[in-house]
């Protein structure tokens, strides 16, 4: 290598040298200014505030117990879950839902993909944000006081005070069901493991979808008859203004799940349209001519195929799901984002308050890419 | 599998193929080709009956078009309150501005409007489309602020509405635009380091929800600078904007940079060209060509993305809309107002996507003439 600008190697090490050095001067320039105004306005900085009483309610708490007087730690540990518990629940829902318009799309029935893609262009194209103020208006405004709920299903309250639900009341059988469920899970696995087994030794078939699906479902069955099937429901019953029993998803969390299902379900419409669309129809036609029958030729020739282009764009829309719970701060869902404002509004440590929600938004995108990756090795094609 | 249908079976191409000029012969091939489907879609059509026509009654048979005190909108059995709309249209559109000199943010949207379109015509992808915009934002700028001319100033607290709406998705694509290609060419540099800082800073801004930029610039941004100097909240706002817009157009720019063939570079290496006007002259000019239809998309979201500005108090077309419902009489007419404000986004954004759709075919059509498929 020549110490001459005229030599390109030099040049580059130069180059990325002048580059590295500008943005570090830049920063050190912004963390100078930064602790110099925190310096002068007296905001504290360090996490010490996390261990301090939070001071404030939340209105809404799962998993973890909290009370005004917990730290505020404890109050955004119960800002995080209120986030996994809408992203979880709107991952479920919007591909149930996405799958579903995604498929009427390709159908041959007029009505049925005219309305697919009119869902589809409708409401990918309004924003989201306004989604969710129309869905809470819905609720808050036009559904009718607890004293004249709708009531759809028995049991089933609709108000603006959210939507009540009975709820299972759990006996000390149910724990056996659910042990039952696990071992004919597992019981499954073992004969499909078994079944590929003898038909790769003998070429001898055994339906061992169909063996394992009786044994997963019937084992607990047969536990819960055991049992003498002890099923009692609480159902939400009118008390005062409010109903009590059953449990009660509020006004600003089902806003936000209907609309974080209904806008990410019509993106995930597309990619399934797109994913179905581009498996070749000589794939079906070979998977038959080989004498596959139709639920075979399903899947093992097309799904693998469509879904080797569905998961990776399905995989950046659930985090996109995700990072779209954090608008539950403009309708006063206690998320992680608005826990978060609201202890930077009380302690003023805006640089702490937002790097946690940053720290914890990057964790979950940077393990669901990680995880994307990892998948996307597995199924790519292995080219010659 | 949904009712009525194989999906993966069903022919791909178009599905509402006329198998003649007879009506009949559609409706039973496309209503009524099997039990499964017959049954469909009668049910399809009572379910569509029985909601359908309650909304349109709502909508339009009972509505209240015009009730300036909103008595009539409170009337029993009286349906949608559209006079919501017609009291408070202005203040939907133009925010705070002052009432007299509205014209001018009318006229900025419709310069706004006429550049996009002007950029929607392949016949206007020259070098001077360039200077029209410098024209066309620069006439915005006037236009806004005032202050020459014989307008009277303006100072941009008081914007609002369609037209900041307009203004920040705009602006911030002209600028986060140019900053995605230096972006996607660092990250698709040789060089280890400008490599890796560009990974670093397009996956950190990918990996974070807008509003935590948008929190970060109407709260942090104040403690980086140094003392005395103050940037107002829509410049602050605009800015983390156009760093979250640059990360994600970053990214398309990428694929198309990708999907250049090698022998492209390698061809203009040969010729002795520079990186520089190799990128420019040769790479470039291919890689957005191929991009335009993603970068379009990118552009929707974008669009429908410039409603969190709400969040930090920004007076957008969503928190205008917000806001008027505050207004003790206009209260819970909520769903009316934001019907509204979908229908504007909506207007913006599917013809933003219509036409990234026509695009993309015609562009696509092109390539596949010049792959030399029409052999038959």
């Amino acid at each position: 290598m020549h110490i001459s600008l005229r030599d390109a190697r030099f040049r580059a090490l130069v180059f990325q040298l002048v580059a590295l050095g500008a943005v570090l001067a830049a920063l050190a320039y912004l963390v100078s200014n930064t602790a110099a105004n925190l310096e002068a306005r007296k905001i504290a900085s360090g996490f010490g505030f996390l261990a301090r009483e939070a001071g404030f309610a939340i209105g809404e708490t799962t998993f973890i117990a909290y009370s005004a007087a917990d730290s505020y730690l404890r109050a955004l540990a119960v800002g995080l879950a209120n986030t996994f518990r809408v992203a979880l629940l709107g991952i479920v829902l919007a591909t149930l839902v996405g799958t579903l318009v995604g498929l009427a799309r390709l159908s041959s029935n007029w009505l049925i993909g005219r309305l697919a893609t009119l869902y589809v262009e409708v409401l990918r194209n309004v924003p989201l944000l306004v989604q969710l103020f129309f869905w809470y208006a819905i609720i808050s405004e036009n559904l009718p006081g607890p004293r004249d709920a709708l009531n759809p299903l028995p049991g089933v309250f609709l108000s603006n005070r959210g939507i009540a639900v009975p709820t299972l009341i759990a006996e000390a059988a149910h724990a056996w069901v659910l042990g039952a469920f696990l071992l004919g899970l597992g019981l499954a696995w073992r004969l499909a493991v078994w079944a590929r087994r003898r038909q790769a030794r003998t070429g001898q078939q055994f339906h061992a979808f169909w063996a394992g699906l009786a044994l997963a479902l019937g084992l607990p069955l047969v536990a819960f008859l055991g049992a003498g099937a002890p099923f009692r429901l609480e159902a939400p019953a009118l008390a005062g203004f409010n109903f009590s029993g059953g449990a009660t998803l509020t006004p600003e969390f089902a806003a936000l799940l209907a609309g974080l299902t209904v806008y990410t379900a019509s993106f995930i419409a597309e990619i399934v349209r797109a994913g179905v669309l581009a498996v070749q129809r000589g794939q079906f036609e070979a998977a038959y001519a080989l004498g596959l029958h139709r639920a075979l030729a399903m899947r093992l020739v097309v799904l693998p195929q469509a879904l080797r282009v569905i998961v990776p764009p399905l995989t950046s829309q659930y985090l996109n799901l995700t990072k779209n719970s954090s608008l539950a701060v403009a309708i006063g869902y206690p998320d992680i984002v608005s826990i978060a404002n609201t202890a930077i509004n009380q302690t003023g440590q805006a640089i702490e308050g937002i790097a946690i929600i940053m720290a914890v938004y990057l964790t979950i995108s940077l393990s669901i890419s990680a995880f994307m990756n990892w998948y996307n090795r597995r199924i790519a094609l292995v080219e010659r | 599998m949904t009712m009525g249908s194989d999906p993966v079976v069903a022919d791909p191409g178009p599905r509402t193929t006329r198998t003649g000029p007879d009506p009949i012969a559609w409706v039973r091939a496309n209503l009524f080709s099997s039990w499964r489907n017959t049954a469909a879609t009668l049910v399809i059509a009572y379910l569509l009956w029985k909601l359908l026509l309650p909304f349109l009654d709502w909508a339009l048979v009972r509505a209240v078009w015009w009730s300036p005190d909103a008595k009539a909108c409170r009337a029993e059995a009286s349906g949608a309150c559209w006079a919501l709309i017609a009291d408070k249209h202005r203040f939907m559109l133009f925010g705070t501005y002052p009432f007299d000199a509205q014209w001018r943010p009318a006229l900025a949207s419709l310069i706004f409007v006429t550049l996009y379109v002007v950029s929607a015509l392949r016949a206007c992808w020259r070098p001077w489309l360039a200077l029209i915009w410098l024209a066309g934002l620069s006439a915005i700028g006037v236009l806004m602020w005032g202050g020459v001319f014989g307008l009277a100033y303006v100072e941009n607290e008081r914007w609002g509405g369609l037209a900041l709406t307009l203004l920040l998705a705009t602006f911030g694509i002209a600028f986060a635009f140019p900053l995605s290609i230096l972006l996607a060419l660092a990250r698709r540099s040789t060089m280890p380091i400008i490599r890796w800082l560009a990974i670093g800073y397009i996956e950190l801004i990918r990996g974070v929800p807008l509003i935590s930029l948008l929190f970060m610039a109407s709260v942090m941004l104040p403690l980086f600078l140094p003392e005395g100097v103050t940037i107002d909240k829509l410049l602050r706002a605009q800015i983390a904007m156009i760093l979250f817009a640059a990360a994600y157009l970053a990214e398309v720019v990428r694929g198309g940079l990708q999907a250049i063939p090698r022998g492209q570079y390698e061809a203009a290496q040969a010729v002795g060209l520079s990186y520089w006007k190799t990128m420019g002259f040769i790479v470039l000019p291919q890689a957005l060509r191929i991009s335009i239809p993603p970068l379009v998309n990118t552009f929707i979201g974008f669009f429908k993305d410039t409603s969190l500005v709400l969040i930090i108090g920004l007076f957008d077309l969503l928190t205008t809309v917000k806001v008027s419902l505050t207004e003790p009489k206009w209260t819970g007419f909520g769903v009316e107002a934001y019907l509204f404000a979908s229908a504007v986004y909506f207007i913006f954004c599917f013809a933003m996507s219509r036409y990234s759709q026509a695009l993309e075919a015609s562009l696509a059509a092109g390539q596949a003439r010049t792959m030399g498929k029409g052999t038959a």
